[in-house]
């Protein structure tokens, strides 16, 4: 399938999926969906730079967190409307995401990691201590009292917003994916040292892709603050969407588009049935051992899986 | 003038004695990683579990907190040559340490974290000791017993493992193991034994830096990542691999963080450590003892 056909296709399921839903009765769906398809951006996203490059973000958060307060801060400064913050949020963790490359990419993978998970908690703290976008209290940003296209409420509209991002972030990753870009990529991810002796500008490639990946996660956080109509610093700067957007590429399978979007519809939903039904605490708990069993035991995730069998069927 | 000179000098002092601790916490990854290339950012969650043991047994019995730590230290090298044993098999072995070892690092982290959640809660945890309250005073300068006694406990603990390190066999084949890893097996010797060792030390390190932690400050469970980047970048800083640039590379740190709390207010300290890692790796990722 071309690029564009898929991209028609995505975009097609994404818009039929948001109107038809639109007919369950319950509320609680769309907060549940919203969330779950808020974990399948940050997922594809990640798996851009990670599964693709082999490059491990640990600041998932971090680039959430800049799309969520570009939001905030123009919602503040010129009572933005959510198009404005989207698009701003987007871009404003790309050039984050581009000055993180371009200070630690030319090192060893390791030192983009840890200086990737060394920037959430910077980030922090300069949220903390910046009144202008609530500081440690927090920011309002009110749901508008109208809402477009007829829709009954604003958190419907949120979610048909996310469910077009989502089909968005997943074009982008297919397109990467089955480009040029993507097999230079594959070949970092193989062997740097070989790909840079073979021409391929290895330098250029992994900040690209760094870039697109942390944008990707900015647009996933810029109608967070809509949602909850209230964000404060600690649950925006989360541990639980670092480990759950490493989490949930590997568990999937992290070779191709489809793993994060297996994983994270998995896993998102079973989180939300554990929220519901036991703890919070508990659900990151299980977030976590699924990680290190899948890891160790089955690295190459459910699509692993599918492959194997598939080989053996033929 | 001689208040503000009273200050500095108490940010002199207090930075040292800080430095100190943060040689004790970062000497662990200064082996994991700076000699055995284990890139073990779980680090600082065996650092808040010896926090925690140590509060458990303070709580319970009454006994000192580092006394404590130096008891159980043999569990947590027990710990660490398990996990590392778990890390050579499923990733090491099969050259998948980069993407998997460090996603695995990074669950075992976050599990620490929500269990020890899940058992004590999110409330901040003290210790109570003989020394927490006490003060020297020395003209204007404040020596609070606090941070001095895990200084000396610390600079015993770091000068002890640079002096094992070169001076018994064991220790030098883990140097060995840090430069030449293939010469190591012409020679007969199982670098995955000196390893597994070096690294069962490295945890070793983190529950006794552990039990400093909590008489130093309350602790908390999700205190631990803002460590992470404190500990790597006293490895990098002082040069990746080396002991005594670890040491230094603490003080340094120690200081920098003393000032900015000192002049600019305690909120901005932690964003010290992440600014002096990046300038490191931007301006000279070797560090400043480095090979």
């Amino acid at each position: 399938m071309s690029n564009r056909i898929f991209a028609v296709v995505a975009l097609a399921v994404a818009l039929a999926l948001a109107a038809v839903t639109q007919l369950i009765p319950n509320e609680y769906f769309f907060s549940a969906a919203y969330t779950v398809l808020l974990f399948v951006i940050l997922a594809t996203a990640w798996n851009i730079l990670g599964g693709y490059t082999g490059y491990v973000n640990f600041g998932s958060a971090a680039f959430f967190a800049i799309g969520a307060y570009t939001t905030v801060f123009f919602y503040n400064a010129f009572k933005a409307p959510l198009p404005v913050g989207i698009v701003a949020g987007t871009l404003v963790a790309g050039l984050a995401g581009l000055g993180l490359g371009y200070l630690t990419l030319r090192l060893r993978g390791v030192f983009f990691a840890i200086a990737s998970l060394a920037l959430a908690v910077v980030l922090y703290i300069f949220v903390v201590n910046w009144d202008y976008v609530g500081g440690a209290r927090g920011a309002y940003v009110l749901q508008p009292r109208d809402v477009p296209f007829g829709l009954p409420r604003y958190i419907h509209l949120i979610y048909a917003v996310q469910l077009v991002m989502a089909a968005f972030a997943l074009i982008v990753a297919r397109a990467i994916e089955h480009s040029t870009l993507g097999r230079g990529l594959a070949a970092i991810r193989d062997d740097e040292l070989a790909a840079e002796c073979s021409g391929v500008p290895t330098l250029k490639l992994k900040i690209f892709s760094t870039m697109v990946s942390c944008a990707l996660m900015g647009m996933a956080g810029t109608t967070f603050p809509y949602y909850l109509s209230y964000i404060e610093p600690s649950s925006v700067f989360s541990l639980s969407y670092a480990v759950n957007s490493i989490a949930m590429p590997l568990i999937g399978g992290m070779m191709s588009w489809m793993g994060p979007l297996i994983g994270a519809v998995l896993l998102g939903t079973v989180q939300q049935l554990v929220q519901v039904t036991v703890s919070s605490a508990w659900n990151l708990l299980i977030v976590g051992v699924l990680l290190v069993f899948f890891v160790t035991l089955a690295p190459n995730g459910i699509m692993g899986w599918v492959d194997a069998w598939r080989r053996k069927g033929r | 003038m001689e208040v503000s000179w009273a200050l500095l000098a108490n940010a002199v002092i207090a930075g040292l004695l800080l430095g100190g601790f943060y040689a004790a916490m970062s000497v662990g990854i200064s082996i994991s990683f700076g000699m055995l290339d284990v890139v073990n950012i779980a680090h600082p969650a065996f650092i808040i579990l010896g926090s925690y043991i140590a509060y458990i047994v303070n709580d319970r019995f009454g006994f000192d907190p580092i006394v404590v730590s130096l008891v159980v230290s043999p569990l947590f090298f027990l710990l660490g040559a398990a996990l590392y044993r778990v890390y050579y098999y499923c990733f090491e072995r099969r050259g998948q340490e980069s993407l998997r070892g460090l996603a695995f690092f990074f669950g075992i982290l976050f599990i620490t974290e929500v269990a020890l959640v899940l058992v004590f809660g999110v409330d901040y945890r003290m210790v109570s000791s003989r020394y927490g309250d006490v003060t020297w005073r020395a003209g204007a300068v404040d020596f609070p017993m606090r941070l001095v006694v895990p200084f000396l406990v610390a600079m015993v603990m770091v000068i002890g493992v640079q002096l094992f390190l070169t001076h018994t066999f064991f220790g030098r084949a883990v140097l060995a193991v840090a430069q030449d890893q293939l010469a190591l097996r012409l020679m007969g010797v199982n670098p995955v034994r000196v390893k597994e060792l070096a690294f069962a030390i490295s945890i070793a390190t983190a529950g006794v830096a552990g039990a400093f932690l909590i008489v130093i400050q309350p602790v908390q469970p999700a205190i631990g990542r803002e460590f992470i980047g404190l500990v790597f970048a006293v490895c990098v800083l002082g040069g990746m691999g080396s002991i005594w640039g670890t040491l230094l590379g603490a003080f340094v740190l120690g200081l920098a963080e003393s000032f900015t709390s000192t002049f600019f207010g305690p909120s901005w300290a932690p964003a010290v450590s992440f600014g002096l890692l990046l300038a490191t790796l931007a301006f000279r990722p070797s560090g400043i003892l480095g090979r």
